[in-house]
């Protein structure tokens, strides 16, 4: 696999830099993001709370508000850069380039229109002058394209299960054919069967119109199960990103490998290995590494120095370190 | 030996409409005991819709059963009054799926820490309440100074959620019903949190309830499992033989669908039927998607003994001796092998 090479990719974020500037000071939450992705790729993102893994999202959708500032940056897709655009230009690329089913997305519909209304708006804001019956029909076909009954368009938000919420908000980030998909926990207030349900339909739909998609999460087992490659982040920095194999089977980075060893499976029934310490604030990050106080091999120079992020064993991303003599 | 909580044949039932009232069973027929003195951790399993909610509702006493009786050491629950009710309150504790809900954000999270110490006149002073919140949130991983004086929206899901765990843990309870503590809370403290939820249970006694639909999870805290599906008790157990041999076609639906952290395990590829709305209330809950339903199951099953340590409500098991509903927590494991 030689995916982290490609010349084309269809996302490519370059040195992407978000600070909130809050009461108690400068906050980094996303410091020197960078990474690539090509079209029908799936890329999981995880990471503590606080990591930045939401801001990342945000970012790419330009949806910083203040207190938080895009410092600085590319995200480019299909060439162009996202961040030079204008306003109008970005509202018009959002759902078209990019779509992004936010966290708990059920609770984003609006819960006195119905859910026809809801898709029809999506599409005709977006300067789509066709008739009224055959934008109907592409909101039908969008509703059984993540297996929901052509009746959920006449009906409100509140008669649909969860799962159906979700998935009419997939139906939505689908609509106009998005080359990008960011899903921000797309499942996490579902039960097991239903997360499986939904992920099969976002894995389908993705193949129907060639998307990349970006699975932000903090479940390890629903990363194994679903995407090809795994960025680590920890306190606004990617730690490491590799392929889902060989992150689960053999981690480069500290906090990867911690992060790896402390998932629960059927053999250690009864091992609560946490990750010792808590993450730090991004308010009063730790000098040099921001990882090095909760690090199993943390050496001199990880409180002095920042690492960089390098490319080891091919085409692993990882900041550490413990892998400057390789390069 | 007496009986720290007792089901005596609960049902609940929740109708709506005046005329043409629909009803929905909510749960049917469930029969428990947890002893006083073995402190167990027993988890009742299912997806959304399955009456796990209604179940955590009822054993706190919010809400009351439709037919059947919730015995708590010896007295029914709907007939406390005075002291003991509020004993009840203090011996019976909750932690919640949601830690974005419980919080009054007007207060600072300090709110739902004294409210506790004063109601129940647990600290004589200022200095000795101030000591037993920094105990509590140090026993639940949290450095007090990062969290008192805060309000609810300057911490984050896993703060406030061990927050919550803090403040059951403050009680010093006989019983704890956690309905999904972790379902909102990252992987990393999940782990935390599960831990002090053991502790809890090893070191000062406490039964837990441990309400959840993540069955990893509760392979690895719980001892026994009861798996309900629309109300209704589909499989119950040793949590070991129950998810490594899950003998009921709706278990093996659920794990099969639990996403090991593994590349060896896969999802299973069958497609799944989706549940439909309503659905008749006779027979087998759960026929209208069980790839192996037959003729026989639009009568109600029983549960089967298939092992020791394992029942499930299957026709598919037919060739084992049933056994009645009020007897199952006989065969529910109080102590996992480990331990015994």
């Amino acid at each position: 696999m030689n995916m982290g090479q490609d010349q084309n990719p269809v996302l490519r974020v370059s040195n992407l830099e978000v600070t909130y500037y809050t009461d108690s000071g400068r906050a980094k939450a996303l410091d020197d993001v960078s990474f690539t992705l090509n079209a029908g790729e799936k890329l999981g993102m995880v990471g503590e709370s606080g990591s930045g893994k939401s801001t990342l999202a945000l970012a790419m959708m330009r949806m910083i508000k203040p207190p938080g500032r895009i410092e600085g940056g590319r995200v480019e897709i299909g060439g162009v850069d996202l961040m030079s655009l204008s306003e109008e230009d970005m509202r018009q690329a959002r759902l078209s380039k990019i779509a992004y089913i936010p966290q708990g997305a059920m609770n984003s519909l609006n819960p006195v229109t119905r859910i026809g209304a809801q898709l029809v708006d999506a599409i005709r804001s977006h300067g789509i002058k066709d008739s009224r019956a055959q934008v109907e029909e592409r909101c039908v076909n969008a509703l059984k394209s993540v297996d929901l009954d052509p009746a959920v368009f006449r009906m409100y938000p509140h008669e649909l299960s969860g799962g159906m919420k979700q998935r009419v908000c997939i139906a939505i980030g689908i609509l106009l054919q998005p080359s990008v998909i960011i899903a921000d926990e797309p499942t996490s207030a579902l039960d097991v069967v239903t997360q499986r349900q939904v992920m099969e339909t976002i894995d389908r739909v993705k193949d129907q119109i060639n998307a990349a998609v970006i699975l932000i999460g903090h479940d390890m087992g629903l990363m194994a199960q679903f995407v090809d490659r795994v960025a680590v982040m920890y306190s606004g920095r990617l730690v490491e990103v590799s392929t889902v194999r060989e992150m689960f089977t053999k981690p480069v980075h500290p906090y990867a490998a911690a992060l790896i060893s402390s998932l629960p499976n059927l053999e250690n029934k009864g091992v609560f290995q946490g990750i010792p310490g808590l993450a730090p604030s991004l308010l009063r990050l730790p000098g040099g590494c921001s990882f090095h106080p909760r690090c199993a091999k943390v050496m001199d120079i990880c409180k002095t120095t920042r690492p960089t992020t390098r490319m080891v064993q091919g085409n692993r991303l990882v900041t550490c370190h413990l892998y400057n003599e390789e390069a | 030996m007496a009986n720290l909580l007792e089901l005596r044949h609960v049902s609940k039932t929740y109708s709506r409409g005046l005329i043409n009232a629909k009803s929905t069973v909510a749960l049917q027929d469930i029969s428990l005991t947890l002893k006083e003195d073995e402190p167990t951790i027993m988890t009742v399993a299912g997806e959304s819709g399955s009456g796990k909610t209604t179940l955590a509702m009822l054993l706190l006493g919010f809400i009351p059963p439709s037919t059947g009786q919730i015995i708590y050491r010896g007295r029914d629950i709907t007939t406390l009054k005075g002291e003991d009710r509020l004993a009840f309150r203090r011996e019976v504790q909750a932690v919640f799926q949601d830690p974005f809900a419980v919080f009054n954000p007007f207060y600072t999270v300090d709110h739902l820490l004294t409210v506790p110490i004063k109601q129940f006149k647990l600290a004589k002073s200022g200095a000795e309440a101030r000591a037993k919140m920094d105990e509590a949130l140090k026993a639940v991983g949290l450095r007090p100074e990062d969290v008192l004086g805060r309000f609810p929206h300057q911490l984050s899901g896993g703060q406030r959620q061990r927050i919550n765990v803090a403040r059951a843990l403050l009680l010093k309870p006989r019983l704890l019903i956690a309905d999904e503590p972790v379902s909102m809370v990252d992987a990393s403290l999940r782990a935390s949190i599960l831990e002090t939820l053991r502790n809890l249970q090893r070191d000062h006694g406490v039964s837990i309830i441990y309400i959840t639909h993540d069955l990893t999870t509760a392979y690895h805290i719980a001892k026994s499992i009861i798996v309900l599906y629309r109300g209704g008790i589909m499989e119950a157990g040793d949590v070991d033989q129950v998810i490594k041999s899950p003998q009921h076609p709706y278990t093996r639906l659920l794990v099969d669908s639990i996403p090991w952290p593994t590349l060896d395990q896969r999802w299973g590829s069958d497609t799944i039927k989706a549940r439909e709305a309503g659905g008749s209330s006779v027979g087998c809950p759960f026929r209208t998607r069980c790839p192996m339903a037959m003729e026989q199951c639009k009568t109600q099953p029983p549960l089967y003994q298939i092992k020791p340590k394992q029942a499930a409500a299957c026709y598919l098991h037919a060739e084992h001796s049933s056994i009645a509903a009020e007897r199952l927590s006989d065969l529910l494991p109080v102590k996992s092998e480990l331990e015994a």
